[in-house]
């Protein structure tokens, strides 16, 4: 059977692909940011997962107002990066495991989750610069993907509590997945943050560290958030962290953290890495 | 409406927004492509034009001002592919918006972080 072997949570932020193609990362700027990836590299050297679920929304690269889709899982064999219009590095294309995204979309669906299927998905830098940050220096991709993007750009956004039933259903997708592969999840975004209106630049270190520790020890917490509450503490932006809540709650194990960074800033925004192993459950060792 | 009581400085990218920016948006979704950056800048005029954008539409792209973008229907995720074609990033964008100079913006955002 597949098994969720743990995961990451990032920010994604786009001058994250500047840093990496300048080669900044052992600048005074980026170096905190950088080196949290460092346990993430020797965890995933000894791990060796198969495939990335990679949760993360969806900027205008690949969605747009005409059709916008709530959650959309991709499908596909191959996932393309593109210009963005503001001119970081295009990476090299992703291999898809269509046998899992298909094994998740019918789960999904069976669930009641009414998500969009996607053939093509043009990935952004919100699924590009964290799987360049795992797997750095231009490597070929050592694992196969599986996009799934949530909505953040148009209200009504799916609700934390939303969020967090998806990501307990994907977690139970992954588990009844019939092959022996071991996944790793992602979710990229935020933590708090805010580019547009009068409020640009707001950034909220309290609530960030909050959202951490709840990541931690509480992950309910986080469902029972409005999106009003978030956006209020973490500024327009700061809604990304549904990709996180999400990602958490996909973790049907024992959750342990084996690793946490925040610095602030990175671009506009709190930089939060966190690196998380899963473990099954007791009864599950037994059942098998 | 639904989202609920309105917060200071912060806009909120709901039906009504969508509805007003759909050409706006729609344009600056279209910057994507380098030859649509360079039609853009080619003939700025007949550009908007072809996608249909309102009179206060055009006079917020002439202005470059992203609060007037954002008081059009701009969505801030597609005006940042418009603030591309002139190379600005969002602490550019964000210092504009805030009326401080990018060094204070710059230091606003380090503050934040003690």
């Amino acid at each position: 059977m597949a098994r969720i072997i743990g995961g990451l949570t990032t920010s994604h932020v786009p001058s994250i692909g500047k840093a990496i193609a300048q080669k900044e990362q052992e600048s005074p700027y980026w170096k905190p940011f950088f080196d949290a990836f460092k346990p993430a590299h020797e965890w995933l050297a000894r791990e060796k997962p198969d495939v990335a679920v990679v949760i993360y929304n969806d900027h205008g690269l690949n969605n747009f107002l005409d059709k916008m889709p709530t959650f959309a899982i991709g499908a596909a064999a191959e996932y393309h990066n593109a210009d963005e219009g503001w001119g970081i590095p295009v990476l090299k294309p992703f291999r898809g495991h269509p046998k899992l995204s298909w094994h998740i979309i019918e789960s999904l669906v069976a669930d009641e989750f009414d998500i969009t299927m996607c053939q093509e998905v043009l990935v952004d830098h919100a699924f590009t610069l964290p799987m360049a940050l795992m797997y750095p220096g231009n490597i070929d991709w050592p694992v196969a993907t599986v996009p799934v993007m949530l909505n953040s750009v148009q209200h009504p956004l799916p609700t934390a509590r939303r969020c967090y039933k998806l990501g307990q259903a994907i977690g139970r997708a992954i588990d009844s997945f019939p092959e022996d592969i071991k996944v790793v999840l992602l979710g990229t975004g935020g933590l708090s943050h805010q580019l547009d209106g009068k409020r640009a630049g707001f950034i909220n270190k309290p609530f960030d560290l909050w959202c951490m520790d709840k990541m931690r020890n509480d992950p309910e917490a986080l469902a029972r958030l409005s999106n009003h509450e978030i956006v209020e503490k973490a500024g327009s932006q700061g809604v990304e962290l549904m990709t996180w809540i999400a990602m958490r709650a996909a973790m049907t194990g024992r959750v342990k953290e084996l690793h946490a960074t925040y610095h602030v800033p990175i671009s506009n925004t709190g930089g939060a890495v966190m690196l998380f192993e899963n473990n099954p459950q007791p009864h599950a060792i037994a059942a098998e | 409406m639904t989202f609920g009581a309105p917060i200071p400085g912060t806009p909120v990218f709901d039906g009504d927004a969508a509805v007003k920016g759909y050409a706006l948006n729609k344009m600056c979704f279209s910057f994507n492509a380098k030859e649509n950056r360079d039609a853009f800048l080619q003939n700025e005029e007949a550009y908007c034009d072809k996608y249909r954008l309102s009179d206060e539409q055009k006079q917020a792209i002439k202005s470059r001002n992203v609060l007037q973008l954002i008081a059009a229907g701009g969505n801030v995720y597609y005006l940042a592919k418009f603030a591309g074609i002139f190379g600005l990033n969002v602490q550019d964008i964000g210092a504009q918006q805030t009326g401080m100079s990018i060094d204070d913006f710059k230091a606003y955002l380090v503050s934040q972080g003690k």
